[in-house]
């Protein structure tokens, strides 16, 4: 129990280091707590939060470590003895495996995959390069004296070479992540750090049972097995790793009703991945690696978005909190005064061999590969991979593994082992940003993914291939088409549900990704303005439902053109707004309908989702209103696009309006109906009309928004006037037939205030509108044509006689 | 004695044009009478018998490509029946590495000239601009092979996308104006950033590597 407290003590205040909003923890922990309790606590934060300055130079596992020193000391003074180390088996098995799978999990396949052999290189060669220069020069500077009197053998140096010489994934992600050097170089790091596990597990290993051995008793036999178990070790966890993947994609496909608890199996069968081939004593990172890496694609794809968001986020938690941990408990254990004995030659030739060693490593196998690579990897980018070559706690843990039995001088190595960590992560780490910038490393670049982007690298994708098709070489691109064929064509078939293989396209993906975020900005716009009423009142929003009971085939035409045209209509000058009034006020009823109407389309399924919540996350079965959202963003996005091309920045006025009639329709839906259009104009022109009966208070505080409106005004003038003086009939005020706007009207439009849409009505909301708004699903997807010259809108409504189309017809 | 001489002096006149090395163009030619079958020139069906290229969504435009004239630099528009062995070659240098040892200037008329080979093949009525209906029908076919995505959503994805890049080349544009289409201009800031140079490149086609493989 003191164990965890300790454990979770840390933790927590850590935690004010490396939170980004101090703030709202605060507001969230704080309250209920003691005033005595909390005071000190945040005073904490309060010095944390001045440190933020610190921060951004010093990098997190740095400070964590110093952190940790200062609690060590606490303890210690306390105590007198070191009363919590970091002991192999936490770190091995509960540690170290989150922050690999998460390494896995979020890999970026292409790029990890495209460098693969590179990365290889450096993992397999790299690492016993250095353990074995590292060993053998500290052999050698023993062996003249230089070290003094210690009882150690050329396999113990090997042994120390062997653990010392492995880059560390942990501290790794640890810098490089503050650091945004170029994605292929952090790949190639990166990717090293975690392939090189096979080859320093068996290393150790090999050396650790040499050293049991005996140096006279090993033979030639026991070297041939060495090599051996390596392609065993490295293999054989790879294969696990593969396996698992494949378990776990095949178990996701299946979940499609125990959502909840999804996210269960991926950590899981990943962390069942990790277990098994450390029972078989194979490469546990490897597998857990491969498993993440091989997974993601079926495993993101067959679970919903909650379960995904779940996974994602539980994942990274688990991750940076055993990253801090980690860091942390290393600057614990290493306030131990039993553990330490100086050996200064020992130690500074240490820390240069690992550094020299590393350098000329990586140069060496750059020069060769640069031979191979076709994006060459150039001086800059192999001086940050020499000075990024990290060592962290895996080196530690397996320095602390060792027997004090077999390993006479086991305490230097532990010291040693934690002096370089500590170098390696502090000086290297707060060093390595200041190089970078320095040497002016091509950064990586944090973009908004583009659509245009992802047609055209899949265009190139498959020109590449083409080309090398039709030149018959066989290379990565041709070798990168025949997999993602055969993935097409068995293992998706296999691994994903069904519908989930429809959606898996990546472009699908960041189209919809764009669409999300132009939909989550949208809805945060009106929360921002404070209008967001009419998500939040269903009552009301049922009783201006009861007004389109009543059958009004015209409603059809509240399209998507006619709310685009006035869009145009509203910014235009005067001239033009005086051609277009009665347009002008068809568009604005037309408008309003329309928002109602689709406003209502969403309440069912809105309080279909409550009725649902008792199971949680199952409620999102529901395709359909994916495609809604998908088509509807789109709208928004056109909208958008069309007031950027006018040179105004309408659109948020516009959508402004909207909201506040659909408010204002909301308040005013008692009145008769054919009453709305001209109030709820006036209401967006406070200028054009001050004696309206109903306008309510509520609204006063919206007016000085729409104050800035200043261009608008006229028109908003002449639109009302027309409004005004129409025949307001209390079913079809405007929609009577003869107020209808002949198409040579339509026709007559300047062709920039119908600016290439030509809107299809969709074939249900033709049929059945008014009749059962409760199935309605959305208006037809709009059509952006070509060029200007087919942009005259085809005549709606009486022109065009409701069609029995087929009711599927409006949805995709 | 002579026909091998006029032979290499021909080999030595295509490595200028072209910048591939003798070595290359000796595995290329190969391959060029393999796919025309001993045939001075290669026609549009002469590719039907790569069986790998069957599977590929844009298979017909790149094999496109190859008869366009403006890719042959031969004129600014229409299409070539036949295509010979340069001509092959021609096309196939498109997909050359840029040589590192450039000055920029002429690493950025590299990057031009390969962007221009992809804009021509979005282009496909050679009047200079991609228009909405050849993005589509680009996407479309691009992403044909997902049986799982409808027409429509492709249309979407296209509309999307010219958006986008509407949004992102033209900015703020009079109230008469209407994007009509991507100029090659714009192709060129969406491609911005990017660096193609990475990307648009097939291995052997890498002369170096080839050189020090050998």
């Amino acid at each position: 129990m003191g164990r965890l407290c300790t454990l979770l003590g840390p933790l927590s205040v850590s935690h004010g280091a490396a939170s980004p909003s101090p703030i709202l923890f605060r507001e969230l922990y704080l309250p209920p707590m003691h005033p005595l309790l909390s005071s000190p606590q945040g005073s904490l934060w309060k010095i944390f939060h001045l440190s933020h300055k610190v921060t951004s130079v010093v990098p997190e596992s740095a400070l964590l470590i110093v952190l940790g020193l200062v609690l060590g000391g606490i303890v210690w003074a306390a105590d007198h003895i070191a009363s919590f180390t970091l002991t192999p088996t936490v770190f091995f098995f509960y540690l170290l495996p989150p922050i690999v799978l998460d390494a896995g999990y979020f890999m970026p396949n292409r790029l990890f995959f495209g460098n693969l052999g590179t990365i290889l290189l450096y993992a397999v060669i790299g690492t016993i390069w250095n353990a074995a220069t590292t060993g053998l020069s500290l052999y050698g500077v023993f062996l003249s004296g230089l070290m003094g009197e210690l009882q150690i053998g050329l396999l113990d140096f090997l042994l120390f070479g062997s653990l010392i010489a492995a880059v560390d994934p942990v501290a790794v992600l640890a810098v490089f992540e503050e650091v945004h050097v170029n994605e292929v170089l952090f790949i190639i790091v990166f990717g090293e750090s975690l392939l090189n596990d096979a080859v320093t597990v068996v290393l150790y290993n090999v050396f650790e049972s040499f050293v049991t051995l005996g140096s006279d008793n090993v033979t030639g036999v026991d070297c041939v097995k060495g090599i051996v178990s390596f392609f065993v070790v490295s293999l054989g966890g790879t294969l696990v790793g593969i396996v698992f993947a494949f378990l776990l994609s095949l178990v996701t496909r299946f979940t499609k009703h125990v959502r909840i608890i999804e996210p269960g199996f991926v950590f899981v069968i990943s962390y069942l991945s990790y277990l098994t081939s450390e029972m078989l004593s194979l490469s546990a990172i490897l597998a857990i690696t491969f498993c993440g890496i091989c997974c993601q694609k079926y495993v993101t794809a067959n679970i919903s978005e909650q379960s995904a968001t779940t996974v994602r986020y539980t994942m990274k938690m688990l991750a940076s909190g055993a990253e801090t941990i980690i860091f942390m408990f290393l600057g614990i254990s290493a306030v131990d005064p039993l553990i330490w004995t100086w050996n200064t030659a020992f130690v500074l030739l240490t820390l240069v061999f690992i550094s020299v060693y590393r350098a000329i490593g990586v140069v060496l196998q750059t020069w060769i590969l640069n031979r191979y690579r076709m994006v060459q990897l150039e001086i800059i980018d192999q001086v940050v991979m020499s000075y990024g070559g990290l060592r962290g706690a895996v080196a530690y843990a397996l320095v602390v593994l060792l027997d004090q039995e077999k390993v006479k001088e086991k305490n230097l190595f532990v010291s040693t082992t934690i002096i370089v960590v500590f170098f390696t992560v502090i000086f290297q780490g707060l060093t390595i940003k200041p190089l970078v910038q320095w040497l002016k490393v091509k950064r990586s670049e944090q973009r908004e993914p583009r659509l245009n982007e992802k047609l055209h690298g899949r265009a190139f994708d498959h020109i590449l291939s083409a080309i090398e098709d039709i030149s018959g070489q066989i290379g990565h691109n041709y070798l990168r088409d025949k997999w993602s064929n055969f993935d097409r064509k068995f293992l998706s078939k296999i691994l994903m549900r069904r519908s989930a293989q429809k959606s898996r396209d990546r472009i699908l993906n960041v189209f919809h990704e764009l669409n999300l975020k132009d939909a989550i900005s949208y809805v945060a716009e009106g929360e921002r303005r404070g209008s967001l009423a009419f998500i939040r009142s269903p009552s009301t929003d049922n009783m201006v439902n009861v007004d389109f009971s009543t059958p009004r085939p015209s409603v059809v035409e509240a399209s998507v053109s006619y709310l685009l045209r006035e869009n145009v209509s509203a910014v235009c000058l005067d001239m033009q707004s005086l051609q277009q009034r009665r347009r002008s006020i068809r568009d604005t009823e037309d408008m309003v309908t329309h928002h109602t109407l689709q406003q209502y389309l969403y309440k069912p399924r809105q309080e279909y989702k409550y009725l649902y919540s008792r199971h949680g996350l199952a409620a999102n079965e529901d395709e359909k209103q994916d495609k809604e959202i998908f088509h509807r963003t789109m709208r928004k996005r056109l909208e958008s696009f069309k007031s950027a091309k006018l040179g105004v920045n309408q659109n948020k006025k516009a959508a402004k309006l909207y909201r506040r009639e659909r408010a204002q329709k909301r308040r005013n839906s008692s009145i008769p109906n054919g009453k709305l259009p001209t109030e709820s104009l006036a209401h967006s022109f406070p200028l054009g009309d001050k004696d309206l009966e109903l306008s309510d208070p509520e609204e006063a505080p919206n007016y000085d928004a729409e104050e800035t409106n200043g261009g608008i005004e006229f028109l908003a003038n002449v639109t009302k006037d027309t409004a005004s003086d129409s025949p307001t009939g209390i079913d079809n005020p405007v929609f009577s037939p003869d107020e209808d706007p002949t198409p040579s009207i339509l026709a007559r439009a300047p062709p920039w205030l119908c600016p290439g849409e030509a809107v299809v009505p969709s074939q249900r909301a033709r049929v059945q509108i008014p009749h059962s708004p409760g199935h309605l699903r959305r208006l037809a997807p709009f059509r952006l044509s070509s060029s200007s010259a087919d942009s005259v809108p085809p005549p709606a409504g009486p022109e065009e006689p409701p069609q029995p189309g087929p009711r599927d017809s409006t949805h995709m | 004695m002579g026909a091998a001489h006029s032979a290499s002096e021909e080999v030595r006149e295509l490595e200028g044009k072209t910048g591939f090395s003798s070595d290359q163009i000796e595995q290329l030619h190969r391959r060029f009478k393999q796919l025309s079958g001993d045939q001075p020139t290669i026609r549009k069906e002469n590719f039907n018998n790569v069986p790998d290229l069957e599977l590929n969504p844009i298979r017909s435009k790149i094999i496109r490509a190859f008869f366009d004239n403006r890719n042959l630099r031969k004129g600014p528009s229409g299409l070539a029946d036949e295509i010979d062995f340069e001509d092959f070659l021609t096309i196939m240098s498109y997909f050359r590495p840029i040589d590192t040892t450039l000055d920029e200037e002429q690493v950025e008329l590299s990057r031009k000239e390969k962007l221009r080979f992809l804009f021509h093949m979005y282009d496909s009525d050679s009047d200079g601009r991609i228009t909405l209906e050849e993005y589509r029908n680009v996407v479309e076919e691009l992403l044909s092979g997902n049986p799982h995505i409808e027409k429509e959503s492709a249309r979407s994805i296209a509309d999307g996308a010219m958006m986008e890049a509407a949004s992102m080349c033209v900015g703020q544009m009079e109230p008469d104006q209407v994007y009509e289409g991507i100029t090659f201009d714009d192709f060129l800031k969406i491609w911005q950033g990017i660096d193609i140079e990475t990307k648009m490149h097939v291995r052997f086609l890498n002369m170096e590597t080839i050189a020090l493989c050998h």
